[in-house]
């Protein structure tokens, strides 16, 4: 059995005047799998994954979905590709309530005229489905879907933002940063979180600079270094400092890259 | 080298291995306050329209004890008359306000819609309802320009409104057509959509600032700083007071202008709170940037917004030619602070993001009701601007305490 990948980027680059933020990058996520995405500041880590969310456009190189070229114009054509993003800063309505929040931009509308002329949302049926996916994700001991996100912890917002990007997926999730704002406990819920996610069989790309976090979830690390991919590593085979020595130029990088068991790269 | 590759931990780091035995209420969503002025405070912030009503239901019954006709049917429709102009100003600025921005440039937009709604149907022989549907285009084109340079302004529909106005100037075409004529060619240009744009994303703040000197400008422009006498509409276009005939309700006389004001607010209030557009317009106000991530586009939501004020703006000025009876280049000088006001002490935030359209309404309706109860009890204007002075503080003042709730 040959496991393709979800979505490969070949020779990716993007330059913003003479600074050259990335180039010529691969990258490569198989089904199922958490990658992590490490690098130090300024190795070009988060211009790689805007490219791939569609919020940076790319100047050269390829992005295959499901062996398909593709290429995104803006973050809602990535969304409507199925990929789904929890941004660093959670992009989240804070008046709003969690369940608009949950629907923003893609809201359901009732059915019939009311739907179709008058354009009446169908209110119901959004908290209905708001409270079902927060359950299933063991978040529902939430007091009313109707809370505003404000009146929420941090922990709490980081969960409807990963929920809301669980639910409407169907590639895969991103994650930039999901524990860089939160305490430890609240930060071992995300973790719980990426693993029940994952264990529905969604791919997540994980951007992190926690090293004990990425190792404990990650299935294969993509490490970023000077503008490209420097290696891919399995948290098995390496050991933390060793990811840090490869990622700042300290040691050569292994030379092979680390894949899924029985995966093929075409 | 060997030793360093010691295997490395898989799941919780030992630091964490304490957690077991903490509470395991982390991700519980309770409530915490319970504190009556907390519970009050959570109510307030869960229900814009709240405070105003109770403040309206307070000043009411206030003044009905101070003023002795204060609860008369016709003192009370004489209220809700004198607040149909400013109710529907005030519509149209929530709706901008909302998306964290402002627009000073409302009794402007309004004065010229009905300037050309006046001119053309008494002086320019075009047919009353088509002199209204134009000075709602008008209207319509001013919100827009508002809306480009908030946003990204395309250039052909500037130009082109412009070049027609010098054109048709050339041909010796009368002003009362050549205004209106090049606004609607820009708005009928912009309709299509094309052309290169400029991301300009000024301030709306300064943007119509400074629309409300040109609008102003343009409205002396074209009025010649004439008024379109009130005989001269009875006898040539009456459809042009049409809000303000007057229907008997309940013992007391309503105007047309009412109905529209209240027919506008239901609408706007069926548009912000039942459909992805109203959703969208409160995301943009509460964060762009997060509702830009959401996918939804800003930009659109924006220009959406700041034309449909400018639309409403033109509607309340159909309404306030009847109300009036004339159409006055010179009137509704303090429109725009007092639709400000109106949409403050409705208690939406000028912050964006938080509010109610009934909100406005009420805070509208409070300013009336001081206004009225001020004078009924014989106190000088002087004192009831003071005291609608204070409102506005004390609005803001309560704002600020709500937007605290989460803290």
């Amino acid at each position: 059995m040959s496991l393709k990948p979800v979505m490969t980027g070949r020779g990716l680059t993007k330059r913003y005047g003479r600074v050259t933020a990335m180039d010529s990058a691969d990258f490569d996520l198989f089904p199922g799998e958490v990658l992590a995405i490490i690098g130090d500041n300024g190795a070009g880590k988060s211009t790689l994954v805007k490219a791939l969310c569609g919020a940076v456009q790319i100047d050269e190189g390829e992005i295959r979905l499901d062996g398909e070229e593709i290429r995104f114009a803006s973050p809602m054509e990535a969304r409507d590709a199925g990929i789904e993003t929890v941004y660093q800063n959670l992009a989240l309505s804070p008046a709003l309530s969690i369940a608009d929040n949950m629907f923003l931009g893609r809201e359901i509308h009732k059915e019939g005229i009311a739907g179709s002329v008058f354009k009446m949302l169908d209110k119901k049926k959004m908290r209905d489905f708001a409270r079902d996916k927060l359950t299933e994700l063991g978040l529902m001991t939430v007091q009313s879907i109707t809370q505003a996100v404000e009146t929420l912890s941090g922990g709490q917002r980081q969960g409807v933002a990963v929920a809301r990007a669980a639910a409407f997926a169907t590639k895969f999730v991103i994650m930039d940063e999901p524990t860089a704002a939160l305490g430890v406990k609240e930060s071992r819920r995300v973790l719980e979180l990426i693993q029940d996610v994952k264990a529905r069989g969604m791919p997540i790309v994980l951007i992190s600079h926690n090293m004990p976090h990425v190792f404990e979830v990650a299935d294969r690390i993509h490490i970023h270094r000077l503008s490209r991919r420097h290696a891919v590593i399995r948290p098995q085979d390496f050991s933390m400092s060793d990811a840090v020595a490869i990622m700042t130029g300290a040691m050569d990088p292994p030379a092979e890259m680390a894949l899924p068991e029985g995966a093929v790269l075409n | 080298m060997a030793d360093d590759r010691a295997v490395p931990p898989r799941g919780p780091q030992d630091f964490e291995k304490v957690l077991d035995q903490s509470s395991t209420e982390a991700a519980s969503f309770e409530m915490r306050d319970t504190s009556p002025l907390a519970k009050f405070h959570h109510f307030l912030h869960a229900n814009p329209t709240a405070a105003p009503v109770v403040v309206l239901i307070l000043s009411c019954l206030v003044f009905g004890v101070i003023a002795n006709n204060f609860f008369s049917a016709f003192n009370l429709s004489l209220i809700i008359q004198q607040v149909t102009i400013i109710g529907i100003l005030g519509a149209a600025q929530t709706l901008v306000i909302l998306t964290a921005g402002i627009d000073l440039s409302v009794a402007a937009i309004m004065v010229l819609s009905y300037m050309v709604m006046g001119r053309l149907a008494v002086q320019g022989d075009v047919p009353a309802i088509l002199a209204v549907v134009i000075g709602l285009g008008v209207g319509l084109a001013c919100g827009l320009f508002n809306g480009s340079l908030a946003t990204r302004a395309r250039l052909v529909p500037i130009a082109v409104a412009v070049l027609s106005w010098v054109f048709l100037l050339g041909l010796d075409l009368p002003l009362i057509y050549v205004v209106p004529i090049g606004m609607i060619a820009g708005l009928a240009i912009g309709w299509l959509n094309f052309g290169p744009a400029l991301e300009l994303r000024l301030p709306p703040f300064i943007v119509t600032l400074g629309a409300w000197s040109i609008f102003f400008a343009l409205n002396l422009w074209y009025s010649e700083s004439e008024t379109v006498r009130s005989q001269d509409i009875d006898a040539t276009a009456p459809l042009l007071k049409i809000f303000g005939l007057r229907v008997e309700l309940l013992g007391a006389q309503f105007t047309l202008g009412s109905f529209l004001m209240v027919g506008i607010f239901i609408v706007l209030w069926y548009a912000l709170n039942w459909t992805a557009w109203g959703r969208a317009v409160y995301a943009v106000g509460d964060d762009r940037e997060a509702a830009e991530l959401s996918g939804i586009r800003t930009d659109r939501v924006l220009l959406s917004v700041y034309g449909a004020a400018g639309f409403l703006c033109a509607l309340g000025g159909w309404a306030a030619i009847g109300r009036v009876g004339s159409a006055s280049p010179q009137s509704f000088y303090e429109g725009n602070l007092d639709a400000i006001t109106a949409v403050v002490i409705g208690g939406t935030s000028l912050f964006g993001g938080r509010g109610a359209i009934f909100g406005t309404l009420f805070g509208a309706l409070i300013v009336g009701v001081f206004r009225s109860g001020l004078k009924l009890g014989g106190v000088d204007v002087l004192w009831q601007t003071f005291a609608v002075g204070l409102l506005i503080i004390v609005a803001v003042a309560m704002d600020q305490w709500i937007r605290r709730v989460s803290a």
